[in-house]
């Protein structure tokens, strides 16, 4: 930014992203990694295009702010209200003894206490934007791991707050500093102090319960969407500024307001609003923090920096190993929970900076832990793909049930993989009808419930052939996909073809476009996975008019059956493909024409049926 | 070649020998369309224009099932209440069903003695089906007498007379495709079986 030239580092900034993360999607490194390499690439390290991140990382921070207020825009109070237990009995251990395992380590290489104790207290605190965004991206948040971990995340988010306070007091070499900075966060006594900040928050709760709903009404019937995204980034950044001018983390504040938010009948508006800001300036913070990286530091002490960061990893994913133990998380969860958590955060380079003028730490030695950090973060979307690929399939297998019990194992006619909502229901109708079925899911923690129940289950994304054949693919007859993602749907039934041609598959699909990709692959059995419910919700809306229950039930039908084959028709459809199927913004084009062809449905013999008296054919 | 249209109606086919040795026999021969209501509509509901679409396609139409409480299994009733409609199968334009053939053909349990005034069913087969065959008659058809497969559980047991069976249900379809039979020598009699036993 000290070229001053805004127009042309924004080029530099959106060139490097447009560039590496579509690639780096396409290689399957997910795009956290893609942004961090595109950073290191413009950084001054490498092409120098762009010099001094502090400010654009401080800029860019923001984006983690926003991604709270959207997490918590997901998350109801009662949602929150259960996690209670999680954020603070997990997250409040992982910070203690993450702190205390870092703290002993940095006396052990020399330091003394204080500054020990300030490392360990920075350093146990992982990257909120690197491990949410990577676990979204990869779906897993609503997993247990993903869970678990977030409530971490959460937690750590709080404990800044303590930690701006216990920093100051730990300085030695300059303790006037101490008193400055005890006035800018402490200047009033503690209880005055912890007055306004219950009185913010009470603001932001009760704002966001009673206010927001007619302010966002009346500003939405304006019908201006460029000021309906201006208020929502006002409401976000106003609670940030607030969180800030209590000395509270912003983050944590705009996680607050989401929560308010989230019964509002304006959540998706507002999520729709916010979302692409948070994605360009999360975007742009791991730019920042790749660009940030010191390599003229990391080649000049290599041993130093490489064994910091290792002893950072191991240690966290220690400490975090042992907790998800503890926890009773299932052995993929825990690993991946571990995995995910075991770096340092962007508020290492805040508390970092703030140590550093409180006296707390010598400069040389921040340089380096800065350093540590941000190759801790780097490295992160990294392990987690090998996590994926290599430590996670090892627990899919079950191998030594595999031996022992060979042929009942490959006995399961019928394989479910995706057991969510809607592969729960085919599994349940399956078990009530004494089949048993071998089910594949990726949440570790689902699975083992289910097992109890004589389901044989698999932990695993179900897209490798090998983890189908462990499943006993080659012998079971049917195979249901009830995942609920389209790629990976149709990744399946791609493999599902070429390796096992004998399987009997059937599908839900999530849509409309992909029962047609569906069809076209050959692929009859298929049902749209809401499209039965919302017709019999269409029968009962019809009853409420007054008809009788069989005829409505009866239309509902033909109905159905009218729009599977509409559906059919589509798929054989041989014109410009991209005409129909070129995309989401072709949803609205196609709903019209199937509302067309809805008003002439054709079954006017049908509105003759039992007897009723209608015009002579 | 003339159409037929075979419209068979039992719920639980897996269990039937009987009718799925009937169809195996009957499925040789070309142009036979079996159109399996109860696989077709599980949940029972008939789409009618696909329905009458068919059935004026076909040339003769042979309902198959087992007879039920002296009557078809439920789809077929519903079946009938739908698809042969006003102005279609029957009425002042109701005319697309007018000159077809209506062939039914039965699975009992009881034996063929049971069906008769002296049997505990009182009843012949014939008078027991006379709802078909006024509803045939209704819509213009020529209603056969109908190819009754007595005693279904012990028929079972007995290949022969099963394979037998269904070489005269086989033959009797060709004869029917092929047009070549004179329905004055038949529908005198109480059941077709009867065709073979002179």
């Amino acid at each position: 930014m000290e070229h001053g030239n805004l127009l042309f580092d924004a080029f530099i900034y959106l060139c490097a992203a447009v560039v590496s993360v579509p690639i780096a999607k396409r290689l399957g490194l997910g795009s956290v990694l893609g942004y961090l390499v595109a950073g290191v690439l413009i950084g001054p390290f490498v092409l120098g295009f762009v010099g001094d991140q502090t400010d654009v990382m401080h800029f860019a921070e923001f984006g983690v702010v926003m991604m709270l207020f959207l997490v918590g825009l997901e998350l109801k109070p009662s949602l929150l209200w259960k996690m209670r237990g999680p954020i603070v009995g997990t997250g409040g251990l992982q910070v203690l003894l993450s702190t205390a395992a870092i703290t002993l380590f940095g006396m052990y290489l020399g330091l003394i206490w204080q500054q020990a104790l300030a490392i360990g207290m920075v350093l146990a605190l992982s990257s909120t934007a690197i491990v949410l965004q990577s676990l979204q991206e990869k779906g897993l948040m609503k997993t247990s791991a993903g869970q678990s971990a977030f409530a971490v995340l959460l937690f750590q988010d709080i404990a800044v707050i303590p930690m701006l306070a216990i920093l100051p007091l730990l300085a030695v070499s300059s303790p006037e500093l101490l008193v400055n900075s005890n006035s800018t966060h402490l200047g009033e006594t503690g209880w005055i102090q912890g007055l306004v900040v219950v009185g913010v928050i009470a603001a932001i709760i009760f704002g966001g319960k009673y206010l927001m709903n007619p302010i966002f009404g009346f500003i939405a019937k304006s019908k201006l969407r460029e000021i309906f995204t201006a208020s929502a980034l006002l409401l976000v950044i106003g609670v940030a500024l607030a969180m800030q001018a209590i000395g509270l983390s912003p983050a944590l504040g705009t996680f607050i307001a989401g929560v308010v938010l989230a019964d509002s009948d304006f959540r998706h508006e507002l999520e729709s609003n916010i979302e692409p800001f948070k994605g360009l300036l999360l975007g742009l913070f791991f730019i920042s923090v790749g660009a940030g990286i010191d390599f003229a530091l990391l080649f000049a002490e290599p041993l130093v920096v490489i064994g910091l960061t290792a002893a950072l990893i191991i240690g966290k994913f220690l400490v975090l190993f042992v907790l998800a133990k503890s926890n009773k998380l299932a052995k993929p969860d825990a690993w991946l929970f571990s995995v995910a958590l075991a770096q340092g955060g962007e508020f290492a380079f805040v508390l970092f900076a703030f140590a550093s003028t409180s006296g707390v730490l010598p400069t040389g030695l921040i340089g380096l832990l800065t350093l540590v950090v941000a190759t801790s973060m780097l490295l992160t979307p990294l392990m987690l793909i090998v996590n994926e690929k290599y430590i996670s399939p090892r627990f899919a297998t079950h191998k030594k049930e595999h031996r022992d019990a060979d042929v009942i194992d490959e006995e399961n006619p019928i394989i479910v993989i995706g057991f969510g909502r809607f592969g729960q229901s085919v599994g349940r109708l399956l078990l009530a009808n004494n089949i048993s079925a071998t089910v594949l899911d990726h949440d570790a923690s689902q699975i083992e419930m289910v097992k109890k129940f004589g389901f044989k289950v698999y932990y695993g994304e179900g897209e490798s052939a090998e983890l189908l054949h462990s499943a006993g693919a080659d012998t079971a007859k049917a195979i249901v996909v009830a995942v609920d993602d389209v790629d990976s749907s149709l990744n399946i039934v791609h493999m599902v073809q070429k390796h096992f041609p004998h399987l009997k598959i059937l599908v839900r699909a999530i849509n409309r476009l992909h029962a047609v990709e569906l069809h076209r692959l050959g692929v009859n059995d298929i049902e749209r996975e809401t499209m039965a419910s919302g017709a019999e919700l269409g029968a009962k809306a019809l009853v409420a008019l007054g008809w009788q229950s069989n005829i409505a039930y009866r239309k509902s039908r033909l109905f159905k059956k009218h729009d599977d084959k509409s559906v059919m028709e589509l798929a054989a459809y041989n014109g410009d493909e991209n005409e129909y199927i070129s995309k989401a913004n072709e949803a609205k084009r196609l709903l019209e024409e199937t509302l067309k062809q809805d008003t002439h449905w054709p079954h006017e013999a049908d509105e003759h049926a039992w007897e009723k008296p209608g015009k002579l054919k | 070649m003339r159409n037929v249209l075979i419209i068979l109606a039992h719920p639980n086919l897996a269990n039937s020998q009987i009718n799925q040795a009937l169809l195996n026999a009957v499925n040789k021969n070309d142009k036979v369309t079996i159109h399996d209501l109860y696989s077709i509509y599980p949940d029972g509901v008939i789409d009618i224009d696909d329905e009458q679409e068919m059935l004026t396609n076909a040339d003769v139409v042979i309902f198959q099932h087992p007879f039920y409480w002296y009557s078809a299994p439920a789809i077929l009733k519903e079946w009938l209440d739908l698809v042969l409609q006003f102005n279609y199968a029957y009425g002042p334009k109701g005319e697309a069903l007018k000159g077809k053939q209506w062939l039914t053909v039965l699975t009992t349990g009881g034996s063929k003695n049971a069906y008769s005034t002296e049997g505990h069913n009182r009843f012949t087969i014939r008078e027991l089906l006379t709802p078909f065959d006024q509803t045939a008659h209704l819509c213009g058809m020529e209603f056969l007498p109908p190819l009754v497969a007595h005693g279904a559980r012990n028929l079972g047991k007995s290949p022969e007379r099963l394979k037998e069976l269904c070489e005269q249900y086989q033959s009797f379809v060709t004869e029917l495709q092929q047009d070549d039979f004179d329905s004055n020598t038949v529908n005198h009699l109480d059941t077709l079986n009867q065709r073979w036993e002179q």
